[in-house]
C-alpha cells in the first residue's frame, strides 16, 4: 500500500472522519497543511501515491492540484475537476456542453449588458459570484430597483471577478434541493436539504434527511459528473415541475457531516477506498 | 489535557484523540479555535473566512 497525503487547510470533522478511515486501514499517510507547503516547482520532493486535496481555500486547491498533476502525482480530486467546479461559469459551461439539464444561465461583463440580461430572463433572477460556496453573496434580485442597486454594490465594492455577472433563472423549487454524492462510477447517497428560506444549504441552516437514489437521479449525477471529470463530487440538484431534475452546482471538496447518519452511508470510508483506488492504479 | 482559550481564558479540555490542526469551539466563548500543539496543549484562533473558502 503507497502513502498517502492529505492536504488540509484545518482539520473539520470531515478531515478528521477520513484521518480515522486511514488509521483503520492502517495506511501510511501525512497531514499536509496547506499553509506551511512551498512548491520548488522545478524540483518535485513530493513522495506520494496519491494526495487526498481537502483545502477550504478553492485559490490553494486549485494551484496545488495543478502543481501536482504536473509532477505526475495522482490526486483527489484532480486539477481539471476543481477547476471545473470552482467556477460556477465554468461548471455550467461544462454541464451545457455535455447536454446536462441545468436552469437557464446568463454571464455578462457590465452592469449596464447584465441589467440587460436579467430583464431579458424576467424578474426574480439569482446573481452569484463566480467563486464562492455556503450559499454566500446570492442575490435575489425581485425587480429592476434591486437589479440595479445589487450591480452598483458589485462593481463598486466588489473585486474585479464580481464584475463578471453570473445570472442565473430563478427555479420555483420545492422548500428543498436534492445534494447527491458520487464517487467514481456510483451515485453512493443523497439527501433532502430543506428550509423555508431559499437558501437550502445545510451551512445556511438548511435540514438533511435522506432521499432515495432512484435510477433518474443516478443516471443524471454520474452523467453531470463526468461532464466535469469525475471523481469525488458532491451535486446540487432542483427539482423543477415541468423540467425535471437540473443540476445547479457541483462541489469538488464536499462536505458530508451532516449527510453520513442521514443516509447511513459511510461517506467517508468510500473516500478512502476511492483515494487507494487511484494510488493503485 | 487542558489548553486556555485565548478570548477568555477558560481551561479547555482536549479530547484524548485531538490533532494538530483540529478545529474546535470553545464551550465557554463560543470562539472558534485551532489546536496547535498538543504536548503542551494550546490553541489559538482559528483562520477567519476568506472569500474563496468553501467546498
Amino acid at each position: 500500500m503507497g502513502k498517502v497525503g492529505i492536504l488540509c487547510s484545518r482539520i473539520r470533522v470531515e478531515e478528521k472522519l477520513l484521518i480515522t478511515e486511514l488509521q483503520k486501514r492502517g495506511v501510511d499517510f501525512d497531514i499536509i497543511d496547506d499553509r506551511e507547503i512551498i512548491f520548488d516547482i522545478q524540483n518535485n520532493g513530493w513522495r506520494y501515491d496519491v494526495v487526498l486535496e481537502r483545502c477550504i481555500n478553492h485559490s490553494r486547491a486549485l494551484f496545488a492540484l495543478l502543481l501536482l498533476r504536473d509532477w505526475g502525482i495522482p490526486t483527489v480530486n484532480t486539477y481539471q475537476v476543481a477547476e471545473n467546479c470552482g467556477n460556477k461559469l465554468l461548471t455550467t459551461s461544462a454541464l451545457v456542453r455535455a447536454g446536462i439539464p441545468t436552469p437557464r444561465t446568463m454571464v455578462a461583463f457590465t452592469p449596464e449588458s447584465a441589467l440587460e440580461a436579467i430583464e431579458t430572463m424576467g424578474y426574480p433572477v439569482v446573481l452569484k459570484p463566480g467563486v464562492g460556496s455556503w450559499g454566500r453573496l446570492l442575490s435575489k434580485i425581485n425587480d429592476r430597483e434591486a437589479a440595479e442597486t445589487v450591480l452598483e454594490h458589485k462593481q463598486v465594492l466588489g473585486s474585479y471577478h464580481h464584475s463578471i455577472y453570473y445570472i442565473q433563472e430563478y427555479v420555483h423549487k420545492p422548500d428543498r434541493d436534492i445534494r447527491a454524492f458520487v464517487i467514481g462510477d456510483e451515485t453512493i447517497a443523497a439527501i433532502y436539504r430543506t428550509s423555508p428560506h431559499w437558501i437550502t444549504n445545510t451551512a445556511r441552516g438548511g435540514v438533511a434527511t435522506k432521499c432515495p437514489v432512484t435510477p433518474e437521479l443516478n443516471e443524471l449525477c454520474l452523467k453531470a459528473a463526468a461532464a466535469i471529470g469525475g471523481g469525488v463530487v458532491a451535486l446540487d440538484i432542483f427539482e423543477d415541475e415541468h423540467r425535471g431534475l437540473l443540476v445547479n452546482e457541483i462541489n469538488y471538496t464536499m462536505e458530508f457531516r451532516n449527510s453520513i447518519d442521514t443516509t447511513g452511508v459511510n461517506i467517508p470510508a468510500k473516500v478512502i477506498d476511492y483515494t487507494l483506488q487511484v494510488a493503485a492504479a | 489535557m487542558f489548553a486556555e482559550c485565548p478570548e477568555c481564558a477558560a481551561e479547555i479540555p482536549l479530547a484524548i484523540d485531538a490533532i494538530v490542526h483540529e478545529i474546535i469551539v470553545c464551550p465557554d466563548c463560543g470562539t472558534e479555535l485551532e489546536v496547535i500543539n498538543l504536548d503542551p496543549p494550546a490553541v489559538d484562533y482559528a483562520p477567519q473566512e476568506e472569500e474563496d473558502w468553501g467546498e
